[in-house]
């Protein structure tokens, strides 16, 4: 089997993967790190981002190899472990922005992305036309929004404009 | 999905290399029409042979009267290159309008038009503004290139490095969106430079990508909205499915050319 190894939320990584592993197996079944999720075969919904080189992808639509070399990072790389949260996911939970929580990491690394694109102040129109790739069954959105939009103006406060990478 | 061997050349000429000694093998791009095919096992290739460190394959540059994209250059890259925006701001606004942000993120112009999907945007405009798609053994006219759905004039073995796309004065391009997928339900490319006017018309066509020769006559006249005033394709040859019928699919072509002239000309 072909090994790779890449940086995942700042760590060292390596494993032995057959060739079709999708970066989110990977993630997952190889490294444990279960936050990342998997919602649909058909790569529309978006529960699986992270962030690749600093860019948000569907981790379902890239193969592992593909990111031989990259540094990656999933909502477990947010914040420290036992640490205060990141402040978006402090906003997500502010705001009551998730129900079930399926689709929050994805919504999380995806809300960092526009961050990283448009800057801190979001209106809703931007907010919700670049969110088009995720999906959540349960909230409707509305505070959703809201939280994407506290949480980039918390990060600009806080001086963090980027998640870990 | 199916397995196979993975392989990373650093070169076109490694990569030619490698496809012509897999013969079941395919080029990775982005990954984002392939491995969702792979994944439900409607391709199986035994081979993949990634792009994504072969040098000088991306990147957006104006070349003289022309644009020139590489093949490996990301939707999100073109949509937001300053030269692009600049000089051809209609063709920028075609990889702006592809799915969401994160398969902008990682899908190229080269996976696109190799792919020919009938739903695609940037089809419509290589036809749109008279693209030559350039690969490693020869230039190919965008009127050559699109050979039906899915269906290419790309031989076993070529890979398509850049497409040139002309700098044309006018130009713009109109979609109506799929809610679900984004792709386009139809979409208009309209151009002209000098005498040159092309109308590309994408995701209605039952064999994939076309130009409407009746439009860019009436055109001639004069390049407004208004030449096409009350002009319709016919349904024949329009593709019909659960989203829109073939009726509905040839009046959106009138529909979305006039609104494309109207961006065309403001
Ligand atoms: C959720 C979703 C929504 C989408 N919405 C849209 C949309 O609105 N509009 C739209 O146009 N597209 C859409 N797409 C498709 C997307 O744009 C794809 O990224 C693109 O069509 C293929 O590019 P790729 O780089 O991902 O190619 P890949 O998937 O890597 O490859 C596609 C095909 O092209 C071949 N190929 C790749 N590069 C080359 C090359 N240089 N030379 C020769 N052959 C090559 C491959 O072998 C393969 O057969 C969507 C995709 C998804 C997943
Ligand atoms: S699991 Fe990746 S887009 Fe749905
Ligand atoms: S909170 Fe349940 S899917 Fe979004």
């Amino acid at each position: 089997m072909p090994a790779v190894s890449m940086t995942v939320n700042g760590k060292a990584v390596t494993g032995d993967v057959e060739a079709r592993t999708l970066l989110v197996q990977f993630l997952r079944e190889n490294l444990r790190l279960t936050g990342t999720h998997v919602g649909c075969d058909t790569s529309q919904c978006g529960a699986c981002v992270v962030h690749i080189d600093g860019i948000a992808a569907k981790s379902c639509t890239t193969l592992a190899l593909q990111c031989e070399g990259a540094k990656v990072t999933t909502i477990e790389g947010l914040a420290e472990p036992n640490g205060p949260l990141h402040p978006m996911q402090e906003a997500f939970r502010e705001n009551h922005g998730l129900q079930c929580g399926f689709c929050t990491p994805g919504m999380i690394m995806a809300a960092l992305d526009i961050v990283r694109r448009r800057g801190n102040d979001l209106d809703e129109h931007t907010i919700r036309e670049q969110l088009d790739g995720n999906i959540c069954r349960c909230t409707g959105y509305h505070n959703i929004v809201k939280a994407i939009a506290a949480g980039a103006k918390a990060m600009a406060k806080g001086g963090a404009h980027q998640a870990a990478e | 999905m199916y397995n196979f061997t993975f392989h990373r050349p650093t070169t076109v000429r490694q990569a030619a290399g490698l496809l012509a000694r897999n013969p079941e093998a395919k080029l990775l791009a982005g990954g984002h029409s392939l491995l969702p095919v792979m994944k439900l096992r409607l391709a199986n290739p035994s081979a993949l042979i990634d792009l994504s460190l072969v040098e000088g394959l991306s990147g957006v540059e104006q070349k003289g009267r022309s644009i020139v994209i590489g093949a490996m250059t990301r939707h999100a890259d073109a949509a937001n290159s300053p030269v692009l925006q600049q000089v051809l701001p209609g063709l920028a606004s075609v990889p702006a309008s592809i799915g969401d942000p994160q398969v902008r993120n990682r899908g190229t112009i080269g996976g696109s038009i190799a792919n020919n999907d009938p739903n695609a945007d940037y089809p419509a405009a290589c036809l749109g503004l008279g693209a030559t798609i350039i690969t490693n053994k020869r230039r190919i006219a965008a009127d050559d290139f699109f050979t039906g759905m899915f269906s290419t004039a790309l031989e076993e073995g070529e890979i398509i490095a850049k497409v040139s796309f002309p700098i044309a004065k006018k130009a713009a391009y109109e979609k109506f969106k799929h809610p679900a997928s984004g792709f386009a339900l139809v979409g208009v490319f309209v151009s002209k430079r000098g005498a040159d006017i092309r109308v590309a018309v994408t995701g209605a066509g039952a064999s994939g990508v076309f130009r409407v020769k009746s439009f860019e006559e009436a055109l001639k006249k004069r390049f407004a909205a208004k030449s096409l005033e009350g002009m319709t394709i016919p349904a024949s040859g329009m593709n019909s499915d659960i989203h829109a019928s073939a009726e509905y699919r040839a009046h959106l072509v009138g529909v979305l050319a006039r609104r494309a002239l109207v961006k065309a000309t403001a």
